[in-house]
């Protein structure tokens, strides 16, 4: 990152009188930028749905503008791209685990949902 | 980040010092190393962090949960996109509603990371008016989700059943919207308890006390903003999984 260089919550507030950068700094426009793709992301979307996009289509596309939403959030709003890998494998990796569990659960409603349709047919 | 980012890191401990690696190399040496592992991270900014890990995690088994209920039952699921929409000019528009929230809370997204920037070039007045208008988006989008859930309940969803199928629709509706809107709220007292702080130029004269940093640092408007940032995130599942699935 040359353009935007962040430093560490180190400076003193004479340092920052001195006209030394402080904290996370990055140019305004950067900001501007994401917010705009994350309104149009949404958009797009919205529109999956408005435009009954069903089926496979619909879910690809629904994970992909929510991947693509909250990794502009996490790297440039929350600054994860300027901190030092330290805390961003930290902060980061552990949710990915959290897809071990979506997988057990997977497995397990199945199962649940087959024990219904087998004994309690057309009932909760 | 290259050398030259590195050495305008921290010239005082570059200068006699050797430079700490960078990429994986940075990674091992930070964790393996016999002192405190996010380095120039302050305390402060660290446990947000962990919080919201934590966080991470409660939100996530409400949605597994609502996974599991969803795949689970033999009850036809509600249509989101038919249950949230709105009768505007004649006709029904899905989930318009829902859209102007994501657009609120996104907008609330981009002047909280505006107020940060501000906040770091000690302009009070610019920080604590941006973060006065994100805790407003914030206070609208509670007020929508308010009328979101008056309009349901009068049309008779209840947490142990619905008008429109399977029953765990109004249990997984409440409890994961209703966790999500408290953590907007919080977040909305959070940012104004912060702005009054900076307006007041407590950050500028380094005051004690309640939120405020010692040494007159304004890092405690990023701490807020991840924070925000972090319910606007959470809402971003919230809109895929629950209301676009």
């Amino acid at each position: 990152m040359a353009t935007a260089h962040a430093t560490t919550g180190h400076d003193t507030p004479a340092d920052a009188a001195a006209g030394h950068a402080e904290g996370q700094q990055h140019p305004i426009k950067l900001y501007m930028v994401v917010w705009g793709w994350l309104f149009i992301l949404s958009a797009a979307s919205y529109a999956v749905d408005y435009f009954h996009v069903q089926g496979y289509l619909r879910w690809t596309l629904i994970l992909i503008f929510m991947t693509l939403k909250a990794g502009l959030i996490v790297a440039v709003f929350m600054h994860m791209a300027w901190e030092r890998l330290a805390l961003s494998y930290a902060i980061l990796v552990p949710p990915v685990l959290v897809l071990v569990f979506v997988a057990m659960m997977v497995i397990e409603s199945e199962y649940t949902h087959w024990l219904r349709v087998f004994f309690f047919a057309g009932g909760g | 980040m290259n050398d030259s980012t590195l050495t305008t890191m921290e010239p005082a401990a570059t200068a006699g010092a050797v430079a700490r690696p960078e990429g994986w190399r940075g990674f091992a040496a930070d964790w393996s190393s016999d002192q405190r592992a996010f380095k120039g991270v302050s305390w402060g900014k660290a446990m947000m962090w962990i919080f919201l890990l934590s966080d991470t995690f409660i939100f996530g088994c409400f949605l597994l949960s609502y996974m599991t209920a969803r795949m689970s039952t033999t009850v036809a699921w509600p249509n989101p996109s038919e249950v949230f929409a709105l009768h505007i000019g004649g006709q029904d528009v899905p989930l318009i509603l829902i859209a102007i929230m994501t657009f609120v809370l996104i907008s609330s997204s981009g002047t909280m990371a505006m107020a940060v920037n501000f906040g770091y070039r000690r302009d009070r007045v610019k920080t604590a008016v941006l973060m006065l208008i994100t805790a407003i988006f914030g206070a609208t989008f509670v007020g929508m989700q308010a009328f979101e859930w008056t309009k349901l309940i009068s049309e008779g969803a209840r947490p142990w059943e619905n008008p429109w199928g399977a029953a765990q629709f109004g249990s997984s509706f409440f409890m994961i919207t209703g966790f999500h809107g408290t953590h907007v709220t919080i977040g909305v007292i959070f940012l104004l308890i912060v702005a009054r702080k900076v307006w007041r130029g407590d950050y500028d004269r380094g005051t004690r006390g309640f939120f405020t940093s010692r040494k007159g640092h304004y890092e405690i408007v990023e701490i807020t903003g991840l924070y925000w940032h972090f319910v606007d995130l959470v809402w971003v599942f919230i809109f895929a999984f629950f209301y676009l699935w």
